[in-house]
């Protein structure tokens, strides 16, 4: 794995994890800020969307978000914003301070990701369900670019991050079908698997069943990690990238609301921002798991 | 040569590429019908076809189009705009994208089918959307305009194609810009403005009203969105009088479309004539009769609200 466009430095795991930390940082502070939105889901794939793009898995070029030569990541889980946008202002499109304008008027950074507004966001995503075609159609173009190019072209990829309720929409396996039809090898599809939807447990409001079983039926190479775990996140993406032939499912167990206790496995915490005070609260949670991160990397 | 409007999708496509348009088709099983299958025969690897499923379809294009392509989607129009409608709504208009919506079997005339098969909404629909551009051509000329003036046109667009064979209303040689209307015939006495293959029968009726001494203008609105209001208008102005005719719902299409134009701008007295309930089963001018859409139909309620 390796970024080919534009300076880029390689972290450890313990590295990639301070980063996840510090956009759990932003996404609180921002939620606060804009006293509405989904702190849960944000929450629960902040390190797989710190992995993406601080783990070298992403191939983007931090002077140009529209770099032609760049992978897309498509926020299929379009409440999710909050961890896409935390991740831009770490790469630097985005002023960091800029972010606490979430969801407010004339503000870039829309309750779910516009891709008018700012830098880095590839399609207007959150109607669930749409970003998996999406991420196909954009997979297949990117294996036709280099074919025509010859044998020596380098194949763009492309990654999307679904929800695991988000799977209860059909289209998805629409999508699932015509990319293993297509070999698409080039895309990656990472789940969310938190187990919380709006209305409760995934499992209880209408259970997936095996969703590897399911993902493997469809002809998709299919991993399941820990999706906390920055070292099995980053040996998942490595083996997608190898895999030739079909494209590759990442199930990610995780914890809704990861990171901030009270939040944590909590249907509630879906679609409400915290007060003042419950932010302080969080803040201070995640400062003090920054430290012990922090000291960890210092040791190692 | 008289040819179904759909019969200009693929034709045009295969066109399109000979000329160096980077075209792209995504279709849903029904290459055959839609004729991308012909595009796909002479360009493989420039159609894609998905399947029956008619979301990933608008998102597979939505894909293709992010990569640079610009992609035109097919099906029928009940299921390539109605299925799909939130798919369209929330990707390709949102993100703006390179996506052309252009269906086929639109309308009663699609024929023995019947009412599930049979779009009378597609126009309401698709024209409600930001950033949505909505052409309906007479006929097959109008269709190869309307294909290539999206193609070479960057944003979303609606092309509302047909099944049946339609009478030629243009030659080879026609071509046209957005926002396009066209004064098929000059009248006096009231304007009919139509689209799509009601162009033709306007003009019959036309024809049959100057028989009782009627001088009936025919407009043919292909662009329902963005309208032609400069030619609208002065028809409207001209007549004092205005019978819009389409094989379309009358909630929500190109009637309504004129009647709010008119209406904010130049108040005349508006018929519309249209569908007010579902199709059924029948040939194409066995349902244009039924449904009163055919040319004596046309006429007769004309003759009605003229009171002659």
């Amino acid at each position: 794995m390796s970024n080919t466009l534009g300076a880029q430095p390689v972290r450890t795991d313990g590295e990639v994890a301070l980063v996840a930390n510090r956009m759990r940082h932003d996404i609180i502070r921002m939620l606060a800020a804009a006293g509405s939105g989904h702190p849960g889901g944000s929450l629960s794939a902040a390190d797989i969307v710190a992995t993406l793009f601080f783990g070298s898995v992403l191939n983007y070029n931090p002077a140009d978000a529209a770099d032609p030569a760049r992978d897309r990541f498509i926020l299929c889980k379009g409440h999710a914003a909050p961890a896409l946008y935390a991740a831009l202002a770490e790469v630097g499109y985005v002023p960091r301070e800029e972010l606490l304008t979430l969801r407010k008027l004339g503000s870039r950074f829309q309750g779910h990701p516009d891709c008018h507004c700012a830098p880095g966001i590839e399609v207007s995503t959150g109607s669930l369900g749409q970003g998996l075609s999406i991420a196909a159609g954009l997979a297949l173009a990117f294996k036709q670019d280099a074919a025509r190019e010859g044998a020596d072209a380098h194949e763009k990829r492309v990654y999307a991050l679904t929800g695991d309720g988000e799977l209860q929409e059909g289209q998805n396996w629409e999508a699932l079908m015509f990319a293993a039809h297509r070999g698409l090898d080039n895309l990656t599809a990472v789940v969310d698997l938190n187990n919380l939807q709006i209305d409760g447990h995934v499992t209880d409001v209408c259970s997936l069943g095996d969703v590897c079983a399911k993902f493997r039926a469809f002809g998709w190479n299919t991993l399941e990690v820990d999706g906390h775990s920055v070292s099995e996140l980053r040996a998942a993406f490595a083996d997608a990238q190898g895999h030739k032939g079909a494209p590759t499912a990442i199930v990610a167990h995780t914890v809704k609301g990861k990171g901030v206790s009270f939040m944590e496995d909590a249907c509630n915490w879906h679609g409400n921002a915290p007060s003042e005070e419950q932010a302080a609260q969080a803040l201070a949670e995640l400062d003090e798991a920054a430290a012990a991160l922090a000291a960890a990397c210092k040791e190692a | 040569m008289a040819k179904a409007t759909r019969a200009a999708f693929g034709a045009t496509l295969i066109k399109l590429v000979e000329e160096g348009v980077d075209v792209m088709a995504v279709d849903a099983d029904l290459a055959g019908s839609t004729t991308t299958g012909k595009f796909a025969e002479a360009y493989p690897d420039r159609m894609v076809d998905v399947g029956i499923a008619e979301q990933n379809m608008i998102g597979v294009a939505s894909g293709l189009a992010l990569a640079g392509r610009t992609v035109f989607t097919g099906s029928f129009a009940v299921f390539g705009t109605g299925r799909c409608w939130e798919q369209i709504r929330n990707t390709v208009c949102d993100s703006n994208l390179n996506v052309k919506v252009a269906p086929t079997h639109s309308g009663i005339t699609v024929g023995p089918d019947g009412a599930t098969h049979q779009m009378l909404e597609d126009i309401a629909l698709m024209r409600v959307l930001p950033n949505m551009r909505v052409l309906v051509p007479a006929d097959y000329a109008a269709a190869c305009a309307a294909i290539r003036l999206a193609a070479t046109t960057p944003g979303p667009f609606y092309i509302r194609l047909g099944r049946a064979v339609v009478p030629e209303v243009y030659g080879d040689d026609f071509a046209c810009d957005l926002a396009f209307a066209n004064v098929v015939r000059e009248g006096a006495d009231v304007s009919l403005m139509a689209c799509g293959v009601e162009v033709a029968e306007a003009l019959k009726a036309a024809d049959l009203l100057a028989q009782d001494g009627i001088s009936a203008e025919v407009v043919d609105v292909m662009s329902v969105k963005p309208l032609d209001e400069e030619t609208i208008l002065a028809s409207a102005a001209k007549t004092g009088r205005v019978v819009t005719v389409e094989e379309h719902s009358v909630y929500g299409g190109m009637g309504s479309a004129v009647a709010e134009l008119l209406g904010e701008k130049h108040p005349v007295p508006v018929t519309r004539i249209g569908m007010t309930t579902f199709g059924t089963s029948g040939e194409p001018d066995e349902l244009l009769a039924h449904f009163g859409l055919d040319a004596s139909g046309i006429a007769r309620r004309v003759r009605e609200v003229l009171g002659r």
